[in-house]
């Protein structure tokens, strides 16, 4: 009996003596957070991406409440309305420009552009770049060891195994960046969502001449200019053999989606027009 | 007998040309020279669609200090200057021109008279050797003119001749040292004079026994040259490897430079070229490629023009086999795989070989199993497995610190795994980000 009294006594005054220092303590040293950060880390996604420039959503949030105004802070994860929430919380007021979706600008499947040698080294598109100019004819597409989907914080890029390009999942991808920061051949890029999703864009990248490049991929751009004339917004540009269309610019009229003899323009979410045949489901 | 001490591996020697005497392959119909051929800044051209060149003229000029010249290797008309695919499988600029005839320059000495002696100086044998646009044969490709002026501060007291040739298959290096010997030794003696040292050292591997002794009796006339046989073991014809063989010298860990250990190492086949530019007034415009392969036809050792299509080579040796699984330039350890058979040969190409598909195909990959056979087997003495997943997992800091910038890309950790992983291929793409990376803050300070 007596030592279940000892032991109860002796081990109650030790945790009443640490107690007492523990709070002491942390009156002494207590760490002044501002109660703002707090409440802006809860709405911030959590995920650490890195995408908004800080090392994590503390830190961000930290920025938020910190600085002047909402200037070049942007957590490129979270809907408009959590940003004005954010924005409010921290005491700026926030002008948000069009929200953005990462987009695939390759569309060289393996029906497309057939394989002119094997590849089997590391699993890994950075590797593969390195090694020589892939296993396809197109030195400049997507290489399809998807390091782009193990870049996605946010699950949203899956590879398609059929056609062996990555998928990028409308509704999870928050356009953080880091799927085209992760690819070496510069293949994905941000673009507006616009109304509705709906998107028109140049679905390739190569820069090679027309012959060279018609050869390598049966969708490849190959920099005739068409679609630059057909374009009435100027939105259109050709460099190096291959066209691009501006984001802020497009209006999404689709005339340059007619004309492109290589079916390389793709538009994506519109609703079937009767004799337009352009697959609706390829981000 | 003398080796390197850490690491190694014994990869079957398959020598199937050794006793293959060189032939001189004919003119290509096309010859294109791609401009950077070395490591280093690309040449910049100094000729023009529609010019007139003649075999020897020179066609580019060296791009910066770090560069070398590019001469054209047959004469005809420059036909365009455009990108190419090279042997790195990437598009990059060259120079293309139609043959017509085979008309040299006239100061190139095309006689097989072997010269003995020259009044040249130090600094006029310096210039002679980089207005050749001679670089280093073995592969690397380093500008030997750059190699040949080592910092002011180091004291060197050895030259050492790389006749190693520690590829499996290759040939060439052996059977120039046969077929050539005597050339060998004069460019050793123009090498000596121009580091200002009277002693070399020729290291070769025991399986070219004919060579050694060869060698051997056209040295008992000269004084400060030997040959030294070594032990056989992959990659010995690593220039720390070859160092630490011969000298017993260790080279520390970069930037360190083998002549911070007192040492300069040149290719055998560079010691001929550097013969040719000084004595016979001859540009670097040729080469020995070793075409071979277990079921190549003829397999051959064959004196190349450079800019010659890989398919004419192929053709010589009796046609591309049709188990063909992969067609490399250079070894099977350190040479790059090529996509097809319209890349060319250029100043680095010591052999195109063809592997059956049975050999060629990597097989599944498998988990690390921690064996530490890659450790045992890198002859920098870095930890490949370490390596691998550091860049697996984009941890370049992590390499940075586990020296990766050391590795000889010698592959001889990914040939010992008995896991099958790609380690060379992650270590190499490390490599590439970590270099990037030093590269950027030795520009920021």
């Amino acid at each position: 009996m007596t030592f279940i009294v000892t032991a109860v006594l002796v081990l109650g005054i030790t945790g009443l003596v640490i107690g007492l220092v523990l709070y002491a303590v942390s009156r002494k040293f207590k760490v002044e957070e501002d109660p703002r950060v707090a409440s802006i880390i809860d709405l911030l996604p959590g995920a650490n991406c890195g995408g908004c420039g800080f090392p994590g959503c503390a830190a961000f949030a930290e920025a938020c409440v910190k600085s002047e105004s909402m200037d070049g802070l942007k957590c490129s994860a979270c809907k408009k309305e959590v940003m004005q929430q954010v924005a409010a919380i921290a005491g700026h007021t926030v002008e948000l420009g069009v929200e953005k979706i990462a987009v695939v600008k390759c569309s060289g499947s393996c029906e497309n552009r057939p394989k002119t040698g094997v590849y089997d080294g590391a699993s890994s598109c950075a590797a593969a770049a390195l090694m020589n100019g892939g296993d396809t004819g197109c030195f400049w597409g997507c290489l399809g060891c998807g390091d782009c989907v193990k870049a996605c914080k946010f699950d949203a890029i899956k590879m398609d195994p059929e056609t062996g390009l990555p998928v990028v999942d409308q509704e999870k991808c928050t356009a953080c960046g880091a799927c085209v920061k992760a690819c070496p051949r510069s293949v994905i890029e941000l673009r507006n969502r616009n109304k509705m999703d709906r998107r028109v864009y140049v679905s390739c990248v190569n820069k090679d001449k027309g012959p060279v490049a018609k050869k390598a991929c049966a969708v490849a751009c190959i920099g005739c200019g068409k679609c630059v004339k057909a374009c009435a917004f100027e939105a259109i540009t050709l460099e190096n053999n291959l066209a691009y269309i501006d984001t802020d610019k497009c209006r999404l009229c689709r005339k340059c989606v007619d004309e492109c003899p290589q079916h390389s323009i793709l538009a994506v979410n519109f609703p079937l027009r009767k004799e337009k045949s352009e697959p609706t489901d390829n981000n | 007998m003398n080796t390197f001490t850490i690491g190694g591996v014994h990869p079957e020697p398959n020598k199937l040309t050794a006793d293959k005497k060189i032939e001189t392959l004919g003119l290509p119909k096309q010859a294109v020279f791609p401009l950077s051929q070395h490591i280093g800044a690309p040449a910049v051209p100094c000729v023009q669609k529609g010019d007139t060149v003649r075999v020897g003229t020179r066609i580019a000029e060296p791009g910066g200090f770090m560069s070398a010249s590019i001469h054209s290797s047959v004469s005809g008309k420059v036909a365009k200057i455009d990108t190419v695919v090279d042997a790195s499988g990437l598009r990059k600029p060259a120079i293309f021109i139609d043959v017509e005839g085979d008309e040299w320059e006239p100061s190139i000495d095309r006689t097989d008279t072997l010269l003995l002696q020259n009044n040249l100086s130090r600094e006029e044998i310096i210039e002679k050797i980089k207005n050749s646009g001679v670089v280093g044969m073995g592969g690397a490709c380093f500008p030997t003119h750059v190699k040949l002026s080592p910092p002011k501060d180091c004291m060197i007291d050895t030259l050492i001749i790389n006749a190693v040739e520690c590829e499996p298959y290759l040939t060439a290096d052996h059977r120039l040292m046969l077929e050539h010997p005597d050339e060998i030794i004069v460019g050793i003696k123009l090498i000596l004079k121009v580091l200002g040292i009277d002693h070399a050292v020729i290291g070769v591997e025991t399986n070219k026994q004919d060579a050694i002794e060869l060698m051997n009796s056209k040295l008992s006339m000269v004084s400060g040259i030997e040959v030294m046989p070594l032990k056989m073991k992959y990659p010995q014809g690593g220039e720390k490897q070859l160092i630490e063989a011969v000298t017993g010298r260790q080279v520390p860990p970069p930037p360190a430079l083998p002549a911070n250990v007192g040492c300069v190492v040149q290719n055998v086949g560079t010691v001929y070229a550097i013969y040719e530019a000084v004595m016979k007034n001859k540009p670097l415009i040729e080469r020995i490629v070793t075409v071979t392969g277990k079921s190549v036809k003829n397999p051959c050792n064959l004196k190349v023009r450079m800019g010659t299509p890989v398919s004419q080579l192929l053709e010589y040796a009796g046609g591309m086999p049709e188990d063909t699984g992969k067609l490399i330039s250079g070894g099977p350890m350190m040479g790059r795989p090529l996509l097809d058979e319209t890349a060319l040969v250029v100043k680095g190409t010591s052999g195109i070989l063809m592997i059956p598909e049975s050999e060629a195909a990597r097989r599944e990959e498998r988990n690390c199993i921690r064996c530490a056979k890659c450790v045992q087997a890198c002859p920098m003495g870095l930890e490949p497995y370490l390596l691998a997943t550091a860049s697996e997992s984009g941890d370049w800091e992590c390499a940075e610190e586990n020296w990766i910038m050391s590795c000889i890309e010698c592959g001889c950790c990914q040939s010992t795994c008995p896991s099958r992983r790609p380690l060379l291929d992650w270590v190499r793409l490390a490599k590439n980000r970590v270099g990037g990376m030093i590269r950027a803050r030795n520009a920021k300070n």
